[in-house]
């Protein structure tokens, strides 16, 4: 089953076990929704699947207000660069609204975010926003990196109280794997790789540069264990921990550039907490996107994320 | 308005008048910390709408919320402990004078971002109709907020699926300074109805009995599923946008005027013209509803003490359980 097929069916499985989990988003219903994901819902769901005109801003606060009555929102934004229009109702109202209520009322909204570069969309249609809500109370953020995770992470979100941002790289789409339908709890890192030579972590679309590299580094006699975090916020920081007092390397791989990132949250946590700095045999690194707008131009969109030729030889320079 | 509920439209108008009046003592006081916006002068505005919905129908109120809340029957000791900061406030003393949330009197508390409120009440509305329930949703906003985005947006999406909501427009002719008559593109804001196919109308806001008439006509008109209304009532806040406003944009004879048509005052020629009560019996209720204020106050005040630990507020960052 591919990625997109994943989100699909958790959209599809959730729909059927609560009749108050709606999708609202432009193009979601007979087209399909502009990468396809939600194609043929409409049909098995017509009172569930809601085509909404172009008012990010107004269906995304309406639907917060539909949580707060306690209906199940999933929202699809377009493409994650419009998620600056919608900043207001989740920001402001979705995240601080059980604190604000002093616990009165929660808001069990999901919002879907397609995000990344490689599609030669330009630069208002292939960002990774996720790093703008890393320092915002409230919210939970998600960003699988395989079908099986994307399914039950997806069911995972729609079930949690609380607003739930759930980036779905647009490279992983058409990626294929097997699903295993199991209780992923939100807030859980995953170990794809036993290594113990160094520790790699990412996440999404970046997780398959993570294990290429991992593959580049096995030729050489290196052997790297991979985690992906699979949730973003909460980090999984125990696992984070364990696994980088255990190799005593750490790299962090991924799209978005460092500065104020999820790379850059992963390395303070490692770096300041005294038992797992005791442990580090070398700084960390943090390998990232260009600090840059992505260019239309094909070749210079694919230089403005990191590669796992380049992965090898940042390791292989810094820690090897 | 029948007049058998003059005395209770006086009584709500009364509360929230020496509401606003206690808080602003005790702002001057020192007592209370932060900021407050005061609703004195749209009285009828506030307790004309609470009347005429009914129970289940839920209002999302502007920043200047005190007001309604306590027309929608909210306990005026929960709103001043809500100020003080303390553990007893309708949020646990963690929303403040602008966040007063009741859930128990459909009260979603109010959006602090000008207009956001809007889309919020929307939102209600939508559940409301998937659920068929009869109730509606009001959606309270001023003359300033109706220029946000967020408010055509949500007319728009009202009225596409014709949703069970009250667009209730108190219109107090100033956004913080900004005069409604340069600021917003047409005479009333009423007006804007019609782009988006719903009624509008434009009622005389200090008179308590226009609101509630033209809210009960709006309701049935919501009620008997034609969709969304917007109903614009015109009034005038006697103090400042906020307790640091110093009014340099408008003028002692425009204020004065507008003191002129108070609204409580209204009502009281018109109860005592209705033959409804005297002067007396009218100075006795006054000087109950202020006696009433001022014993909710000093109990609030008394347990102003009551807060909750740093380690209490950070729980309620997030919301527990989960399905």
């Amino acid at each position: 089953m591919t990625f997109r097929e994943a989100i699909r069916k958790a959209l599809a499985d959730s729909m059927a076990r609560d009749k108050n989990v709606v999708l609202f988003g432009e193009d979601v219903g007979v087209y399909g929704g502009c990468f396809k994901v939600t194609e043929g819902l409409i049909n098995s769901f017509p009172q569930q699947v809601i085509d909404t005109p172009v008012s990010e801003e107004g269906f995304t606060g309406m639907a917060v207000g539909a949580a707060m009555m306690g209906m199940r929102p999933v929202v699809e934004i377009m493409y994650a660069d419009f998620f600056t229009l919608v900043f207001d109702p989740i920001v402001n109202h979705a995240a601080k609204t059980h604190f604000m209520s002093g616990g009165q009322f929660c808001c069990p909204i999901v919002v879907r975010l397609p995000e990344g570069s490689g599609t030669g969309h330009g630069a208002q249609h292939t960002q990774s926003p996720e790093a703008l809500f890393m320092n915002e109370p409230g919210i939970k953020m998600v960003a699988p990196s395989n079908p099986s995770d994307a399914y039950n992470l997806l069911v995972s979100a729609i079930k949690d109280n609380n607003p739930v941002l759930f980036f779905e790289h647009k490279l992983l789409y058409g990626t294929e794997g097997e699903i295993e339908e199991e209780s992923v709890p939100i807030g859980k890192a995953k170990i794809l790789r036993e290594g113990t030579d160094l520790t790699i972590y990412s996440y999404s679309h970046a997780t398959l540069t993570a294990l290429e590299t991992a593959d580049l580094l096995a030729k050489e006699g290196v052997n790297a264990c991979v985690v992906d975090l699979r949730t973003l916020k909460p980090l999984d920081r125990d696992l984070i921990h364990k696994t980088a007092r255990a190799t005593g390397k750490v790299v962090m791989i991924q799209d978005p550039s460092p500065a104020g990132s999820v790379g850059s949250e992963v390395i303070s946590t490692i770096s300041t907490d005294r038992e797992t700095f005791a442990k580090l045999k070398a700084q960390p690194v943090l390998i990232g996107g260009k600090q840059s707008h992505t260019p239309f131009s094909k070749e210079l969109e694919k230089n403005t994320i990191p590669n796992a030729q380049q992965c090898l030889s940042t390791i292989k320079e810094k820690l090897l | 308005m029948d007049k058998s509920l003059y005395v209770d439209a006086l009584r709500l108008m009364l509360d929230s008048r020496f509401f606003e009046e206690k808080t602003e003592e005790l702002f001057k006081q020192g007592l209370i910390h932060g900021t407050t916006h005061l609703a004195n002068g749209q009285e009828a505005s506030q307790a004309g709408l609470c009347m005429a919905i009914k129970d289940g129908d839920w209002i999302v109120p502007t920043h200047r919320c005190h007001g309604f809340t306590i027309c929608r029957g909210s306990s005026p000791f929960a709103m001043f402990s809500e100020m003080f900061g303390s553990v007893h406030g309708l949020a646990k003393g963690l929303g403040g004078s602008m966040h007063m949330p009741d859930r128990d009197n459909w009260n979603l508390g109010s959006s602090a971002v000008v207009g956001s409120g809007v889309p919020l009440a929307t939102g209600i509305a939508y559940s409301m109709k998937r659920s068929g329930s009869n109730n509606l949703s009001v959606a309270i906003f001023g003359d300033g907020a109706s220029s946000r985005g967020s408010v055509h947006e949500s007319m728009n999406l009202a009225s596409i699926w014709k949703l069970p909501i009250l667009f209730f427009c108190e219109n107090n002719k100033y956004g913080m300074s900004a005069s409604s008559d340069k600021m917003v593109s047409v005479p009333n804001v009423s007006d804007r109805a019609c782009a988006y196919r719903m009624i509008g109308k434009t009622v005389d806001g200090n008179d308590v009995t226009a609101v509630y008439d033209a809210v009960i006509e709006a309701c049935e008109h919501i009620r008997s599923g034609k969709g969304p209304y917007l109903l614009e009532v015109m009034t005038y806040r006697t103090k400042g946008h906020s307790k640091s406003d110093r009014r340099l944009y408008r003028t002692a004879e425009e204020e004065a005027f507008w003191l002129k048509k108070d609204p409580i005052e209204h009502l009281k020629r018109l109860i005592i013209k209705e033959g409804v009560l005297d002067q007396n019996q009218i100075d006795k209720l006054t000087a109950e509803r202020r006696q009433f204020i001022e014993d909710q106050a000093a109990l609030a005040l008394e347990k102003a003490g009551d807060r909750l630990t740093t380690e209490e507020a950070l729980a309620l960052v997030y919301a527990k359980e989960a399905l």
